[in-house]
């Protein structure tokens, strides 16, 4: 049985693997930026929802409220004042420009904040649980946290089928010159995207900070696990994200039973054998951007 | 009024010129033909009118307004629609998905998805198949549906010819007087002389980006259009 319940627990962790890569899987699929500042992004989140919950004494959960909508202003303008000209240039120049949002972000953060690990406290919340059986045991925060990796996935997908805007992104990730050709602002559609990758991230990175301790210095980690979750799901995919982020918690967990020290290893091990032996990931890019 | 009117206008790519002073003007609910060899300056032409190039020097005004410098994605709501060469569908999205994205900026006017499956069955056919997977002949057709959906005055068609079969040149083709009884001035470009002169009410050759030789279908024999196509005799250089 506690092979099941590792089971559970992966999954659970899975959910917030998926709200961490959604955006970066989006962002990929639309302009092709790689985000390397996305889990810095993820940890600025968390900062401002300490400042938020410091200052007003609000719930972490009220203080969503005010974060996220803030994170996809802040996307917005990353996408429209920096990775924009920085497209223009072609090659590299994205991806560096995003290394230098995360190197700036991370500093900053350390300045103001200093290297000392905080926490997004929730009360009672965080630590309660209900079982299933007498060895399973789900976790309400794990629970709501799985919850909005789900809604967030599946609502990304919604929109990038079914509306006109997410229609309109879909063409430009295809062929910016001809989506441009039908109307389309491209600069706009991608600044678009990128505020709801950047909200997205927001999400998780206040949820992360929720169960977990977070400093300056964790960002890395966090895109590293964001990256490996689209690796392993499949570029392009978002359904594949989902599944990805929930192999990559599982494989975790699972690894983490065998022996504690194991976790983080056997996920890097799931993520190496992927690419080794199917490179274009679980479920490959079929339709959608 | 002309609803076009180009004046002088010269176009670069880069640091080459590919067209030189080049002048037109074109009548609401006229179908003019460009025609000329590759390299002419054609393509270049309906670039530059789509807002994908902008002049070095020279005017384009359009239903009035100087448009020289009005961007690519502006230029739709104003009217002008072009079918890019090689039709560029998008591929991940479906034939309606293409036909949709189209309408994104659509005007008001007789072009809907009904309207266009009627003018093209073989479209309606295929409007749940991704783009991706369409022949040529099915291509071009959505490709000019999708500029339809956004019911331009200004219908720009770049080859649309190029590397089809002749059946569904001949599907195309058909389609073009349903587009021009809706009152749309066509800009048409082509390189196989005889589909340009079947449409047509006026023609232009270009060669190397200047004007060679100008006329209505009836006015211009086989003879003169060759020389210019080709730029053979001095006379019409």
């Amino acid at each position: 049985m506690i092979w099941v319940n590792a089971l559970v627990q992966g999954v659970l962790l899975g959910g917030l693997y998926a709200l961490l890569a959604a955006g970066l899987s989006l962002m990929f699929g639309v302009m092709r930026i790689v985000n390397l500042a996305h889990g810095t992004l993820a940890l600025g989140a968390a900062y401002l929802g300490y400042v938020l919950v410091d200052s007003t004494g609000v719930s972490p959960f009220v203080a969503l409220v005010v974060v996220v909508p803030v994170m996809a202003v802040v996307g917005y303008t990353i996408q429209w004042g920096l990775l924009n000209r920085a497209l223009a240039m072609g090659g590299l120049a994205p991806l560096l420009a995003t290394f230098g949002v995360a190197i700036v972000l991370a500093q900053l953060l350390q300045e103001t904040f200093s290297a000392d690990s905080r926490t997004l406290q929730v009360g009672t919340i965080g630590i309660r649980s209900f079982s299933i059986g007498d060895d399973i045991f789900v976790g309400w925060l794990q629970l709501i946290i799985l919850g909005a990796g789900i809604a967030v996935i599946v609502g990304l997908q919604l929109f990038l089928s079914r509306t006109g805007t997410g229609r309109a992104m879909r063409a430009c990730s295809d062929d910016v010159e001809t989506a441009r050709l039908m109307g389309i602002d491209s600069r706009h559609m991608y600044a678009v995207a990128a505020s709801l990758a950047i909200a997205t991230v927001g999400l998780a990175g206040m949820f992360q900070g929720m169960r977990t301790q977070f400093a300056p210095a964790s960002g890395d980690m966090l895109l590293i696990f964001a990256f490996e979750a689209v690796i392993i799901g499949g570029l392009g995919s978002l359904w594949g994200t989902l599944l990805g982020a929930v192999t990559l918690g599982v494989a975790q967990v699972v690894g983490a039973q065998v022996d504690p020290s194991y976790g983080v290893l056997i996920g890097h091990l799931v993520f190496l054998s992927v690419l080794a032996f199917r490179p274009t990931g679980l479920l490959p890019k079929m339709v959608t951007a | 009024m002309s609803l076009l009117e180009i004046d002088a206008i010269d176009v670069h790519y880069g640091d080459f010129q590919a067209l030189f002073g080049f002048g037109m003007r074109l009548c609401e609910g006229e179908t003019l033909a460009i025609i000329g060899a590759n390299g002419a300056g054609k393509s270049t032409l309906l670039k530059t009118l789509a807002g994908q190039l902008w002049p070095t020097a020279g005017t384009i005004r359009f239903a009035g307004d100087d448009i020289s410098r009005v961007p690519d994605h502006r230029r739709v709501s104003r009217g002008i629609a072009l079918t890019p060469e090689g039709r560029r569908i998008f591929r991940s999205l479906t034939v309606e998905e293409n036909l949709r994205v189209g309408g994104y900026r659509r005007r008001p006017g007789p072009w809907d998805l009904r309207s266009v499956y009627e003018a093209f069955p073989l479209v309606a056919d295929r409007r749940t198949r991704l783009g991706a997977n369409l022949s040529g002949g099915e291509a071009q057709a959505v490709a000019i549906g999708r500029a339809l959906m956004s019911n331009p005055r200004l219908l720009l068609l770049d080859e649309v010819s190029l590397g089809l079969a002749p059946v569904a040149i001949a599907e195309v083709y058909a389609a073009l007087p349903a587009i021009t009884a809706n009152g749309t001035t066509v800009l048409l470009v082509e390189q196989d002389v005889n589909h340009a002169l079947q449409v047509a009410d006026r023609l232009q050759c270009l060669l190397e980006g200047r004007v060679v030789l100008e006329g209505t279908p009836d006015s211009v024999s086989r003879d003169d259009i060759a020389a210019a196509y080709f730029g053979i005799s001095e006379e019409h250089a």
